[in-house]
């Protein structure tokens, strides 16, 4: 258990330390996220009251748009020099490759989110102070959902022509019962609901989501990358 | 092995036009129109054999999938692929009817409604099985991720069906005897079981086509390699 949690975190902090010099995926990321925002307020009335009941839509559409961008680069930028090939033949196991890639990328979206989501409130005057903690618990769910399926499904499109194209075609379908959770009570805590009977459903659906996948992926990507 | 095949596609398909030559002449000519809802009621007896055919295909399709990372042998993905083809045919029709139903009784071509969401992204998940395995050429390697996809798409499936269920609906309840009650006059259900098993035979014949299609593609594309490399 302890060499395969020490392979994940020589794979992660190499991912995040490469990233780190480069700043290539945040970079591409964030600054797509400020686009988004910026665009939204052309679809609706900014400062109108609506905007609190469909704010958590908002912020995920804008987070998973992001994430798409991290995720793609995530198990493709290992094809130069077949960088791929050495890590899946290294001793580590594939399901510890997969395991600190998904770290790394959750991290670096968690840092994404929290400018976008800075960003976001500054902009549309939004307050959810009060309610700080549990939006950053259902980022922290939302976001490990989106990417065990978007780690899982980078390495998957890895090898095809149309990676670009198949990820989020692949992905988002997928990713439906987590985003609509998230959005659902991203939404009631920015108007103002607390975590309570009515909700905390969702905060179910949002978990069980996150474990029956991560437990799929470490299942299953030894066959996606190994075969 | 080829002749039995035919044959049994024969009787297949001689079964499925006899079940539905007397069916639809049941449901168009003997059977009355509903109280509250007159003439477009039968559709009824296309969408839910429809539903049924498509997900029992779609859960045969996981199967499969399974049988070929257990055993790596590719007729299994052939099959896979050609039951989940043919599903998705299914419900496409599921998702047209209820939206011809949906545009005369509702007033509107399409509601968010719980079942008609968790089809549609069912419908999503598949049509993107189908995409991925245009993008791959090598065999082996499409068979392996297109059965991963396939099992993850039918979790997903489950799980969008329990969540949204707690969301919102409006479609109408379970009218089927065998779930508690039952809100159809009599002899009016029996059609649909009827009509299941035809469709069911109908799925059969197209995915025994559609196997047998998927594996000689194969082999010409295998054959085709090797003359190019020599």
């Amino acid at each position: 258990m302890s060499s395969f949690l020490r392979a994940s975190y020589t794979i992660a902090a190499k991912d995040l330390r490469s990233e780190m010099r480069t700043k290539e995926a945040f970079n591409a990321s964030f600054s797509f996220s400020l686009v988004i925002l910026v665009l939204f307020s052309f679809a609706f009335d900014p400062s109108s009251e609506e905007l609190r009941t469909i704010s958590g839509g908002l912020l995920w559409l804008v987070f998973s748009f992001a994430g798409a961008l991290v995720l793609n680069r995530s198990f493709a930028r290992e094809l130069q020099n077949d960088c791929l090939d050495a890590l899946v033949s290294s001793p580590a196991p594939t399901s510890a490759i997969f395991f600190g890639k998904t770290l790394a990328n959750f991290l670096l979206l968690m840092i994404v989110e929290i400018a976008a989501l800075a960003v976001f409130a500054v902009l549309y005057d939004t307050h959810f102070s009060k309610q700080f903690w549990p939006v950053v618990l259902v980022m922290l769910l939302g976001t490990w959902g989106m990417t065990v399926i978007g780690t899982m499904f980078s390495a998957l499109t890895v090898n095809l022509r149309m990676r670009e194209m198949m990820l989020p075609t692949l992905v988002y379908p997928l990713l439906i019962p987590a985003l609509m959770a998230a959005m659902t009570l991203t939404s009631d805590l920015m108007s103002g609901t607390p975590l309570g009977k009515d909700n905390l459903i969702w905060l179910r659906v949002l978990a069980g989501f996150d474990f029956i996948y991560t437990v799929l992926a470490v299942v299953f990507i030894d066959i996606v990358l190994v075969g | 092995m080829t002749q039995t095949r035919d044959r049994i596609l024969f009787v297949l398909a001689a079964v499925c036009a006899v079940l539905l030559c007397v069916d639809f002449y049941k449901i168009f000519l003997i059977l009355p129109d509903e109280a509250n809802q007159g003439a477009i009621y039968r559709i009824v007896y296309v969408h839910v054999p429809s539903i049924f055919t498509g997900f029992t295909g779609f859960f045969v399709a996981l199967a499969a999938s399974g049988a070929y990372l257990v055993t790596g042998k590719l007729k299994y993905d052939a099959f896979a692929a050609a039951v989940t083809e043919v599903s998705l045919a299914f419900a496409t029709i599921v998702l047209a009817t209820g939206m011809i139903w949906g545009r005369i009784i509702w007033g509107i071509w399409w509601a968010w409604d719980a079942r008609l969401t968790t089809m549609l992204v069912c419908w999503l998940i598949y049509a993107g099985y189908l995409m991925l395995r245009r993008a791959i050429d090598e065999p082996t390697q499409r068979a392996r991720l297109s059965a991963v996809v396939s099992i993850f798409g039918c979790v997903d499936i489950l799980i969008v069906w329990k969540s949204i269920e707690w969301w919102r609906t409006q479609h109408p309840a379970p009218v089927l005897s065998v779930r508690d009650g039952g809100g159809m006059g009599p002899g009016m259900e029996a059609p649909i079981y009827w009509n299941w098993l035809a469709f069911m035979c109908l799925a059969a014949i197209l995915v025994m086509v559609r196997t047998r299609q998927e594996q000689r593609s194969r082999e010409i594309d295998s054959l085709r390699r090797m003359a190019h490399s020599y």
